[in-house]
């Protein structure tokens, strides 16, 4: 394996993907939306009112009452305004975290893979020296490491968001809250690489790009379920539960790319471009 | 001579579609060929199947002493292949383009750079080399493929319908430029084209494909006998001829187009029959005022062959020009 041509493969569609504008938009939008501009409206909500109240919302408040005894011991100082920011910001929106490595590594696949069969730069790919594990590493790279790193700096300008916004309330620095650990680093690389898997596979069935975008994106219900699934009390992502997700989604994403390589050769590339 | 390309009763399938017959063919070092045909004539396929880009399903291929089923890569490392749509990446500039398949090819960075220059000038886009591809007219983007073929020096190079989809001044000035580069860098070249006139121009010996199969191969002057075995003078005489008949009695004289009294077209046997045709007219008293050999044009040898039912011509394999 050859990995100065494996670079070569990720930098070429890291370049066509930044000129990209509908993934270039998701990768700014996205991200701004959920981890900048949401938090920042409930903190200044929370910080003008000075209560929870302005927060005080049946489902929240089912919430409250479900909450687990480890999280309610982390969580066991904090007044009533506190404790509505800290489960609304450090835990509703946990999942809405994820929603990011799939979206941004799906968008990226899908310009990588759909689009060179779509831009019919495909054959003459094909007609290069890379083998095939060369051609497919380097587009699935192309796609996971921008989604990480897109993600991992989401993050970091969401706890800059939440610590500053939340100084009034809290007066210290109090997240991310431990619960935030397994999800950024092994929960979230495992959606990118789910995120990559899928779309390979839906890339495959599809002749756009913007076909294989959409049907990947279907991808955030998932995201979703777990939303669902922590407000109703259904499920918290304490730790344990992150690991245990983590391991759960890293064990799909690699069926995904296993199912992925094999259908990644020449003859069915060009089978696929042919039809 | 040394033989780089080898092809022995190859046969492909794409599902129960048989795409290619029991195709033979062999391509000389150094030589232009030219795989001729309608679409769908397996054109396409062939090159990929020489490529390695997927496998036969019976016969046997040699390109460059590597069998492309097994050795695939090798073959690919050491050909270049200009696709039929010319495939560059539009947001990367013409120089990043280069780079790219450069590496791709396993060239080293330096060797990139003194190459893609060499090419850039060659094929007059240095001074767009650092624009976007996307911004190129039609003939700027196939002068850059074709740059990209030839980056790695390749022994052989495949190009598929080269000025397809081209304007006349453009499809002119990419066929000046396989004809330059490929004398200047002495490459093997496989073109296949429907274009009759762009494989006139370019190709040493033509294969005619129909259906996957070989309807008649060889140089043009051996694919004009197989449509006429003669060669054509038109004559044109001073003042009208009476004695058309007795042309036909002429020694060397095959057969005879009248078209007045004044003009006709008379095949004779060979271009070495002509002296001994021309002292027969005027022994006749006739007055010549013109007289041109006509070469049959590939396109009247084409679509002769084409049309004719089923009518295979394989084994006429003449030798290269």
């Amino acid at each position: 394996m050859n990995w100065r041509k494996i670079r070569m493969i990720a930098w070429k569609d890291i370049l066509e993907v930044r000129q990209n504008k509908s993934v270039l938009i998701s990768m700014v939008m996205v991200p701004l939306i959920i981890m900048v501009i949401l938090p920042a409206v409930m903190l200044v909500i929370v910080n003008t009112t000075g209560s929870a109240d302005a927060l005080n919302d049946p489902d929240i408040q089912m919430m409250f009452e479900r909450i687990p005894p480890s999280i309610a011991q982390m969580l066991g100082n904090l007044n009533d305004a506190q404790l509505s920011v800290a489960m609304i910001l450090g835990f509703l929106f946990a999942p809405m975290f994820l929603i990011m490595p799939l979206m941004l590594s799906s968008s990226i696949a899908a310009e990588s893979f759909a689009g060179e069969r779509e831009r019919k730069t495909l054959e003459a790919l094909l007609y290069t020296a890379a083998t095939d594990t060369e051609l497919f590493i380097g587009k699935a790279l192309a796609a996971f490491v921008p989604a990480v790193l897109v993600s991992l700096i989401s993050f970091i300008v969401y706890t800059v968001v939440l610590n500053v916004g939340g100084y009034p309330l809290f007066g210290y620095v109090w997240f991310p809250l431990d619960t935030w650990y397994p999800l950024v680093f092994w929960v979230m690389p495992a959606f990118s690489a789910l995120g990559v898997g899928a779309t390979v596979l839906i890339s495959a069935k599809v002749q756009t790009f913007m076909g294989a975008y959409q049907t990947s994106g279907s991808l955030v219900i998932l995201v979703l379920g777990l939303v669902v699934g922590q407000a109703s009390g259904l499920i918290y992502l304490s730790v344990w539960v992150g690991l245990v997700l983590g391991f759960v989604v890293w064990l799909a994403a690699g069926v995904l790319f296993f199912l992925a390589i094999q259908q990644f050769n020449r003859k069915t590339l060009l089978y696929q471009s042919a039809h | 001579m040394e033989k780089i390309i080898e092809v022995s009763r190859l046969q492909h399938k794409y599902g129960d579609f048989q795409a290619i017959q029991d195709l033979s063919f062999d391509v000389q070092k150094g030589e232009v060929f030219g795989l001729l045909g309608p679409n769908g004539a397996g054109k396409t396929t062939t090159v990929r199947l020489l490529n390695g880009m997927f496998e036969a399903s019976g016969g046997s291929i040699s390109v460059m002493g590597f069998d492309p089923m097994k050795s695939g890569k090798k073959i690919r490392e050491q050909a270049g292949v200009l696709t039929e749509t010319p495939a560059l990446y539009e947001r990367l500039t013409a120089r990043q383009n280069l780079r790219f398949f450069g590496v791709l090819a396993g060239m080293d960075d330096k060797q990139i750079e003194r190459r893609s220059d060499e090419l850039l000038e060659m094929f007059d886009l240095s001074h767009r080399a650092d624009d976007r591809a996307g911004t190129f007219s039609k003939g700027m983007k196939q002068r850059l493929a074709l740059s990209r073929a030839w980056l790695t020096n390749p022994r052989l190079l495949f190009l598929d319908e080269p000025t397809s989809g081209l304007d006349p001044e453009a499809a002119a000035q990419v066929r000046e430029l396989i004809a330059d580069v490929r004398q200047k860098e002495g490459t093997t070249v496989l073109i296949c084209t429907h274009n009759l006139d762009e494989a006139q121009r370019l190709c040493d010996r033509l294969l005619i494909m129909r259906q996957g199969s070989t309807l008649a191969m060889g140089s043009l002057s051996d694919l004009r006998k197989l449509v006429s075995p003669g060669m054509w003078l038109e004559v044109q005489f001073l003042i009208p001829f009476e004695k058309m008949d007795q042309i036909r009695a002429i020694a060397g004289v095959l057969s005879l187009d009248v078209h007045s009294l004044q003009e006709v077209k008379i095949e004779v046997e060979s271009e070495a029959a002509i002296p001994q045709v021309v002292s027969g007219l005027v022994a006749l008293g006739a007055l010549i005022l013109r007289l041109q050999p006509q070469e049959i044009p590939l396109e009247q040898v084409y679509l002769q062959l084409q049309n004719s039912n089923n009518r295979s011509y394989n084994g006429h394999t003449g030798g290269t020009k």
